[in-house]
């Protein structure tokens, strides 16, 4: 029972997943449901001039269709921003409407226009065939180092600019580069990435027309975000009539934050038709709907002295919000990238332009690392090529410009309370056996191999998001975490998080915190999430928030437990409640063998008043029942670090890249549960890895999305992966009581830069990501390697 | 996918008796099942040969192995017949996608369909195979017409391809790495009168190169390679590999077959 924290148990959830019994939002099935299916764009970007569903609705099967103009009528606002950036000239960033069904316009492949509500979803499918739209083509933008010099997408956004984002000090930054010995200059994109998530999106409307109570199934990873969204935004519903159920969800890598058109169409549909309306997203539906991830062009420079010391950095990014801003379009190039581009480093000035610009592409949002990984790409690379450059080992390089004093106040936004970074990178050397790689790297050569290595120390800034913090620099919300703890008469517990889980573990890691605290067996304990009728108001799971945020309000609501129980235990072991002890779930009275079980506490608890000869166990003034509730804001967010080092091999022949060695060294703070996080760490590195060498999302000139299916969309694949070595260090967050930093996207933000890293130490000349065994070749071939000549 | 009837065939004559209207025979359902669901392809009726015994099976002579169109591309790979008489054939189906396509994908589905990265059209034309029918035989030579494109007539059912068994043979393949089917696959045979050299994945259809043909008659050897020009004209480029790409890897795919014959 105690010291759960640190015990490497298998993940309790398991079980339903692995027997196929998991209950997805598409296992759901409603009496008398209907189902829907949406009319997208098949083009680019075009004015809408008539939409005409005549024909479609004598469909057999056909119930009803909504258009723009329905919504519109209706009042159904549109999809919104969450975070709105301020441009360097104080003016606000332009979003442009986002029509759940677009009237007027449509901006990407798979822009939403109608939704057809049939019997079948086979009907449905069919009718949709028979909504005639006549489009009005226009020349699509498409490229998003084009965007500004192209054609106004949106009214009113001129050079297709949004925003125009400036953080640093750029005199000072100017000075410095101006004082510089030498300067390192890098031009870096960021490919762009679908989420691809197990499960694809889905969501049911169920209106109940009797007592006005709408609910939502929808896959999505914060269900009370959506609910507050959905009333207050998008007017679907009010808020306390209204329930968001996020039932199992198979993974989301921030592409289940927002709120989606389709969530917000079946709820609408459901109430206009008043019955159940389902619909689920085929696979091509997600490759071309789901807000896409990443997808910068950047340009970075930094200063050295002459001995090696890093004096300043400049980066300047665009970055493609896509068609739309979606809800945190704005942050994630900005405030969870520009922060973040210092790394880990001792910088004392610095400067970060962040353009951020629409074309008619799916629209971005964050995505496993949501900023972190673009930062952390810009400055490993930036790193490696300055040790590179001035002849320095990169190791010593990095270790020469860590940050080695704590608390360490960067010249950016962030306030990092701990971290020991040269712990972690010695680990990682020597775990990766960095002084014999040039053996290795001849042992290659002999079998006509190139081999190269590639290091990443990545930073990352999780717990999100401390009010005080991202409110003082223009945020709009801040975001805490509830957790309300339920003792049940009989001496079990239900626990309601406000975080989701959708492949984190939850249910195992947080009762492992709930178990230690209380001495509860960890089987009588159950983790509630995802529906806003169950448990407090909460903000969901993305940006490694669960644990630090959410399983911190878990601790604060079982120390009132606690509390409480100090209280009904003093009065029933006849003591007072500052003598006694809790340990082990046992109160006991100082001094004395007298003691209460925890779950004797929970029932006295239940039992108030007293009759004859039995005395109420609650002191005067206590209120009977043992449940609490506590919201937990943090004061800081947690910061995480590491350093993974790969090695590739690189067929000079083919140009193809093979993975062959990987090592890595987190620092977490405390860890809970070590099977959950090395699970985190392995996942985030082949989503990583992925980045690095396969996947990429291609839109051709005209907007026509051609990576649209797993023919075309490459997925990193088992077979792909050594496997990868991994350690840890440990300092712990002083920002909760827990000391725990957040695992989930470290991965998945450390390793494009060590795997492009040695790639390109491997070819000997710059590629780009995903470096394809073509790019590869090409490369090769242009440095005058006579293998990829022939 | 558009709701349509489904049909068992007991024997070959039923099935293309039933072949008539908009039908399509089904054997696995690997190729024509996905088009189904994307509306790529929409028939009335689904002819099922699965179950015509007469279908499956692999029949081997000194001369040549002859496989049932229905036979998976899994019987195939774990075939010891094949295994020992045209060894890189097995090799082939079981590089064909994953564990459930082999299981249930089969070659006659495979070469009816000619999808232009497909493996087995490959092996039909380095090893001259001969596509036997409910009508007629067919040269693989004169079989594979164009993208998913064949000599077939509406309702013509491929009862067995008959592979020639050649001195050496070994194919390569360079898989794309989205679908991993074939990016460029390139299958040598060293036959008594000749050598035959087949690419699959690079154009819009299988072809034989001509000009592999030539050096590694006078050489079956790696280095011969080298001296081939294999020109990127009329290859295919797209979002996975340009057609220099392909035409550089179709050498580099020749040399490997080569070395491992
Ligand atoms: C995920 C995945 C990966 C794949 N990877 C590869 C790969 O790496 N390499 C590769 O080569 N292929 C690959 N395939 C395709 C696979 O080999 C298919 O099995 C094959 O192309 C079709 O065979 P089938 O038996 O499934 O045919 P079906 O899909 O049932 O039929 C295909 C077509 O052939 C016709 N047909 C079937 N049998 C006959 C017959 N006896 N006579 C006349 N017409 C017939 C059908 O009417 C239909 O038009 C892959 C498929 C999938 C789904």
């Amino acid at each position: 029972m105690a010291n759960l924290i640190g015990a490497k148990l298998e993940r309790k959830e398991d079980k339903k997943f692995l027997t196929g019994k998991g209950r997805y939002t598409a296992d759901i099935n409603l009496p008398n449901q209907t189902y829907a299916y949406f009319v997208r764009s098949p083009h680019a970007r075009a004015k809408i001039t008539k939409v005409d569903h005549s024909k479609a609705m004598k469909a057999p099967g056909v119930i009803d269709i909504f258009t723009g103009d329905c919504v519109v009528k209706d009042k159904i606002g549109g999809l919104i921003c969450g975070w709105k950036i301020v441009s360097q000239d104080g003016k606000d960033m332009k979003c442009p409407p986002h029509p759940v069904l677009a009237k007027d316009s449509v901006n990407f492949v798979g822009d939403h226009i109608a939704v057809v509500i049939a019997e079948t979803l086979e009907q449905a499918k069919n009718a949709a065939e028979l909504v005639n739209v006549n489009y009005k083509l226009q020349k699509a933008v498409i490229k998003t180092s084009e965007a500004t010099g192209s054609e106004n997408i949106h009214e009113g956004i001129d050079n297709n600019l949004s925003f125009d984002f400036l953080l640093g000090d750029k005199g000072k930054t100017d000075e410095a580069f101006s004082k510089a010995d030498k300067i390192v200059k890098i031009d870096l994109v960021n490919n762009r990435l679908i989420p691809n998530a197990m499960e694809p999106r889905a969501a049911i409307g169920d209106y109940n027309t009797s007592s006005d109570e709408l609910t939502l199934y929808t896959a999505s990873q914060n269900p009370h975000l959506d609910r507050l969204i959905m009333s207050a935004f998008n007017a679907v519903h009010p808020e306390h009539k209204f329930r968001i159920v996020s039932p199992d969800v198979g993974g989301g890598f921030g592409s289940k934050i927002n709120v989606y058109a389709e969530d917000v169409v079946v709820a609408y549909a459901s109430k206009k038709i008043g019955r159940p309306v389902k619909w689920v997203a085929e696979r091509s539906e997600s490759f071309m709907s789901d807000n896409h991830g990443r997808d910068h062009i950047t340009h970075a420079e930094l200063a050295l002295s002459n001995d090696g010391k890093i004096t300043g950095l400049k980066v300047d990014t665009i970055a493609n919000l896509g068609a739309y801003s979606l809800v945190l379009a704005a942050v994630t190039p900005t405030y969870l990238y520009a922060p973040l581009v210092l790394g880990i480093y001792d910088i004392p000035v610095a400067c970060c332009t962040v353009k951020g610009v629409y074309t008619n592409t799916a629209p971005t949002d964050a995505y496993r690392g949501a900023g972190r990984p673009e930062a952390t790409y810009v400055i490993e690379r930036i790193v490696t090529k300055a040790a590179k450059e001035i002849g320095m080992d990169q190791a010593e390089f990095r270790k020469k410009n860590f940050i080695k004093k704590f608390p360490h106040q960067q010249c950016l936004v962030h306030n990092i309370d701990s971290g020991d970074y040269n712990a972690h990178l010695d680990k990682a050397i020597e775990l990766a056996d960095y002084k014999n790689f040039e053996n290795r790297r001849s042992q290659s050569a002999k079998k006509g191999k190139l081999r190269g290595i590639g290091f990443s120390s990545y930073f990352e800034a999780c717990g999100v998001a401390p009010s005080a913090v991202v409110m003082s620099i223009g945020s709009g919300v801040g975001l805490w975490e509830s957790a309300e703890i339920r003792f049940n008469a009989t001496g079990n517990i239900s626990v309601f998080t406000g975080a989701h889980a959708h492949g984190q573990g939850h249910d195992t890691t947080f009762a492992q915190i709930v178990s230690d605290k209380l001495g509860v067996a960890i089987e009588n304990i159950d983790i509630v999430h995802g529906d806003t009728d169950k448990g407090p108001f909460g903000m969901g799971t993305y940006g490694s928030r669960s644990l630090a945020v959410g399983g911190t309000a878990i601790v604060k609501a079982c120390d009132k437990i606690i509390a409480k129980g100090k209280k009904v235990a003093a009065k029933m072991l006849e003591g007072k409640p500052e003598d006694i002890d809790f340990k082990a779930g046992e109160f006991i009275l100082k001094n004395s063998n007298k003691k209460k079980t925890i779950g004797e506490i929970a029932f006295a608890c239940y039992l108030p008043g007293s009759f004859g000869d039995i005395k109420s166990p609650l002191p005067e003034g206590v209120e009977p029942g043992l449940v609490e509730t506590s919201f937990f804001d943090p004061s800081n967010f947690s910061f995480p670090s590491g350093t993974h080092i790969c090695e590739v091999e690189v067929d000079e022949e083919t140009g193809e890249t093979k993975l062959v060695k990987y090592t890595v060294v987190d620092d977490f703070g405390t860890i809970i549960n070590p099977l959950i996080v090395e699970g985190q760490v392995y996942g985030g590195i082949a989503q990583g890895v992925g980045q690095a060498l396969y996947e990429n999302a291609n839109y051709d000139e005209s907007g026509q999305l051609t990576s649209a299916s797993y023919m075309d969309y490459t997925m990193p694949r088992a077979d792909n992966f050594p496997q990868i070595k991994l350690d840890y260090t440990c300092t712990p967050a002083t920002s909760n009581p827990l000391g725990v930093k957040g695992c989930g996207e470290a991965g998945t933000i450390a390793a494009p830069a060590a795997v492009m890293n040695a790639v390109i130490d491997a070819v000997g000349t710059d590629v780009s990501m995903p470096a394809t065994a073509e790019k590869v070749w090409k490369a090769l071939k242009k440095n005058g390697s006579k293998k990829a000549a022939a | 996918m558009k709701n349509f009837n489904f049909k068992s065939a007991s024997n070959t004559k039923e099935a293309s008796k039933l072949a008539s209207g908009r039908a399509t025979f089904l054997a696995g359902g690997m190729s024509i099942l996905p088009a189904m669901k994307l509306r790529l392809a929409a028939y009335t009726h689904l002819i099922n040969i699965k179950k015509i015994k007469s279908l499956s099976g692999i029949k081997v002579s000194s001369k040549s192995i002859r496989i049932g169109a229905a036979t998976t591309h899994a019987a195939v790979a774990a075939s010891k017949e094949v295994g020992k008489s045209i060894p890189s054939l097995a090799i082939l189906a079981d590089g064909i996608g994953d564990p459930q396509v082999r299981n249930r994908g089969t070659i006659g589905g495979s070469i009816a369909n000619n999808d232009p990265a497909a493996d087995y059209p490959s092996a039909c034309l380095a090893l001259k195979a001969t596509i036997h029918t409910n009508k007629r035989k067919i040269a693989a030579d004169k079989f594979f017409k164009g993208m998913f494109e064949t000599d077939l007539k509406k309702g013509e059912l491929i009862e067995s391809v008959e592979f020639e068994v050649p001195e050496k043979s070994a194919y390569a393949k360079f898989p794309n790495p989205a679908s991993r089917y074939a990016l460029v696959g390139v299958f040598v045979a060293k036959q008594k009168d000749g050598v035959r050299v087949a690419v699959t994945g690079a154009a819009s259809s299988v072809f034989r190169s001509k000009e592999l043909e030539s050096v590694l008659l006078n050489n079956f050897s790696p280095s011969a390679v080298d001296k081939a020009t294999v020109s990127d004209k009329g290859l295919n480029s797209d979002i996975h590999a340009s057609a220099e790409y392909r035409a550089h890897i179709i050498k580099s795919m020749a040399r490997k077959a080569v070395s491992s014959c």
